[in-house]
């Protein structure tokens, strides 16, 4: 890819690639370690005619991004468990209310305070699950930094189509390691910008109401169209309504939109997967690892192959499934007691291929920590 | 232009017990709204969860009903991306000042441009009664049945302190003073609270004997006096309304736009 070549840390990659989808407004609060990613917007953001507030809490940070969505500007917040945990019921309300919006969760050790500065993956099933009630959320996640900047522009493009939060769960060490990227000229990555509503002023417009292909157009707050919005089950204006059919026709919209398109959101990367006969499934840092020791191993001739997941919500079941139909054994490497590694036994077609290698001691799990795995799964001692 | 050409017709009767304030609240903010001469589609509204909250589906705005406490956070984000439009959040007091305590008064510090107004009726009425931190210290609720043990905010001294640069006082009794204070408090650059006693006969009032919804508005007549008056003059233990704070200083959303 052509454009300006830098060297960037992990939450500099997130900055650049908000910026360039379009970003104008930022409320956040610190945390550790996701801050540089608020304190770079606190000056880039007025530079170019947006807003950045540093709100009390993370509760009030995903309230406001969610406020200034609605009068029609891209809009963003960062954060880390504890935080994350902060803003799950206002994350609620973005997806019953359908309110374009991105929540960056840089993952750290948890539950509680857990260890602030180090790496974990244990946020996993909390960004699918951590707001109550049933429903459906697009996670996305990226490994090596050109592909966090390309994450960030996916988060947005699919926050604007469906209306809706997306969740960029990265992790601590991706989110502060430096690699190089390269930001393309604008026009170059593609950029969906909010759909506007094209019902004349003075007509009867439908906030809640579908087109043919599923998109709700928009209109701003501020603009012609006076609508209500709630996180009441509701009818197309906006109104609540208690009506059972109401009720089941919105859930079923709602979760619909995310899970019938699972497939055609699935974001993955491949490596050496075609003769492989080992396939090793990662995301995020641990990706790394696992990459490091598939090339290290395919020198000494092993087959050995790395599916990398970038989009984990909507579990990308079906391509799951496919590439892992016909390997000798599959093996999920992430950070956490299993999180990935239980959707992908649900997934395949012989879970009891299907082995975990994992750490969750806030460090980084390195290629021998998945070789020791691996050399026991095949028998071949540790 | 009519009161009822503000109001969403289609989707009343409305949810409020019968002799509760809030209505004369949502009326009066409309006429104050209708003498500024603001025009509909610069409004917004935004509201949390309760009984005064459901005020933002009755109103002809650009409406936004959210999550408990949290209206004043939405508003901060409603206000940053339009700074021109006019920003009001309809708030109760368990809504604005328990849960919501927090953004109440970071909002108030930071003397961002939004129009609070609190709905006061000393109870949680929507969930049935309990008592919120406006109840004053022994009268009853369900979760207060001898009393409750908790004191009551001073909703002013608390704003003043926060650094609100308006704030307010007034009665569902006294209808056209809250007009006029509501037409003061809108148009006041900053952060601006309206501390609005209004009565719950169905809890507050049941719970603690205070009578019909005429009778509580009657202590709100006989309780308060005007501030600087001679019936408050007279007798000091009445509580003052009026306007006890009105200050210029910088707004948030200007110093935002000055960043640039």
């Amino acid at each position: 890819m052509q454009g300006k070549v830098m060297f960037l840390q992990g939450n500099e990659a997130v900055v650049e690639g908000a910026l360039y989808a379009g970003l104008k407004f930022y409320a956040g609060y610190p945390i550790t370690p996701s801050s540089e990613v608020m304190e770079i917007l606190s000056e880039r953001l007025p530079q170019i005619g947006g807003k950045f507030i540093q709100m009390e809490d993370e509760i009030a940070s995903m309230c406001a991004i969610i406020g200034a969505s609605l009068t029609g500007l891209k809009v963003m917040t960062a954060t880390s468990g504890p935080g994350f945990s902060l803003m799950q019921e206002a994350i609620g309300y973005a997806v019953m209310a359908e309110i374009p919006s991105v929540v960056v969760n840089v993952q750290r050790g948890g539950p509680s305070t857990g260890l602030p500065t180090s790496v974990a993956q244990g946020d996993v099933l909390q960004a699918r699950w951590g707001t109550h009630g049933e429903h459906s959320i697009i996670t996305l996640t990226a490994s090596k930094l050109q592909d966090v900047f390309i994450m960030t522009i996916e988060a947005f493009n699919l926050a604007e189509t469906f209306r809706t939060p997306v969740i960029l769960l990265l992790d601590e060490v991706v989110a502060h390691m430096r690699e190089k990227v390269v930001i393309p000229e604008p026009g170059v990555v593609e950029v969906v910008e909010r759909l506007q509503t094209s019902v004349p002023e003075g007509t009867d417009y439908h906030p809640y109401l579908a087109r043919e292909d599923g998109r709700l157009p928009m209109s701003d707050f501020g603009g012609k169209h006076r609508y209500n919005v709630t996180g009441l089950f509701h009818d197309m204006w906006g109104f609540p309504s208690s009506d059972p059919r109401v009720a089941y026709d919105l859930l079923h919209h709602l979760v619909d939109k995310v899970e019938n398109r699972a497939d055609s959101m699935a974001r993955y990367r491949e490596y050496f997967t075609e003769d492989a006969d080992v396939l090793l499934i990662s995301y995020g840092s641990s990706a790394r690892s696992a990459q490091h020791l598939v090339e290290m191993r395919r020198e000494r001739g092993a087959k050995l192959g790395l599916l990398e997941l970038q989009s984990l919500w909507p579990f990308p079941r079906e391509t799951v499934r496919e590439k892992c139909e016909g390997r000798s054994h599959v093996l999920v490497v992430e950070m956490n007691m299993g999180q990935i590694c239980q959707e992908v036994r649900k997934a395949v077609s012989h879970p009891e291929k299907v082995f975990l290698a994992n750490r969750f001691d806030g460090v980084l799990i390195s290629h021998e920590d998945i070789s020791k795995v691996l050399n026991m799964i095949q028998g071949k001692g540790v | 232009m009519a009161l009822k050409d503000s109001l969403r017709q289609r989707f009343f009767p409305h949810i409020w017990c019968p002799g509760c304030g809030h209505g004369i609240v949502m009326a009066n903010m409309v006429r104050a709204i209708e003498n500024l001469k603001l025009k509909k589609n610069e409004i917004v509204l935004v509201s949390g969860i309760g009984c005064s909250s459901r005020i933002t589906g009755y109103l002809d705005f650009h409406t936004l009903h959210t999550i408990h406490g949290r209206a004043l956070a939405f508003a901060t984000g409603v206000k940053m991306g339009r700074p021109d439009l006019t920003v009001i959040a309809p708030m109760g007091d368990g809504d604005a000042l328990a849960i919501g305590g927090n953004h109440f008064i970071h909002a108030a510090r930071r003397n961002i441009d939004l129009t609070a107004i609190i709905m006061n009726n000393s109870i949680y009425g929507m969930t049935g009664g309990q008592y919120s931190p406006m109840t004053p210290f022994g009268m009853r609720a369900t979760t207060a049945t001898c009393g409750t043990i908790d004191h009551d905010f001073d909703l002013v001294e608390l704003a003043r302190g926060a650094g609100a640069s308006f704030v307010a006082r007034t009665t569902t009794y006294h209808a056209k003073e809250m007009i006029e204070i509501f037409m003061k408090a809108i148009k006041h650059k900053g952060f601006s609270v309206v501390d609005v006693f209004s009565q719950c006969p169905t809890y507050y009032g049941r719970k603690n004997e205070l009578g019909s919804a005429v009778d509580m508005m009657n202590s709100y007549k006989q309780g308060t006096a005007l501030r600087g008056s001679k019936r408050k003059e007279e007798n000091p233990e009445l509580i003052e309304r009026g306007i006890f704070v009105e200050e210029e200083r910088p707004e948030y959303t200007a110093s935002c736009n000055s960043l640039g």
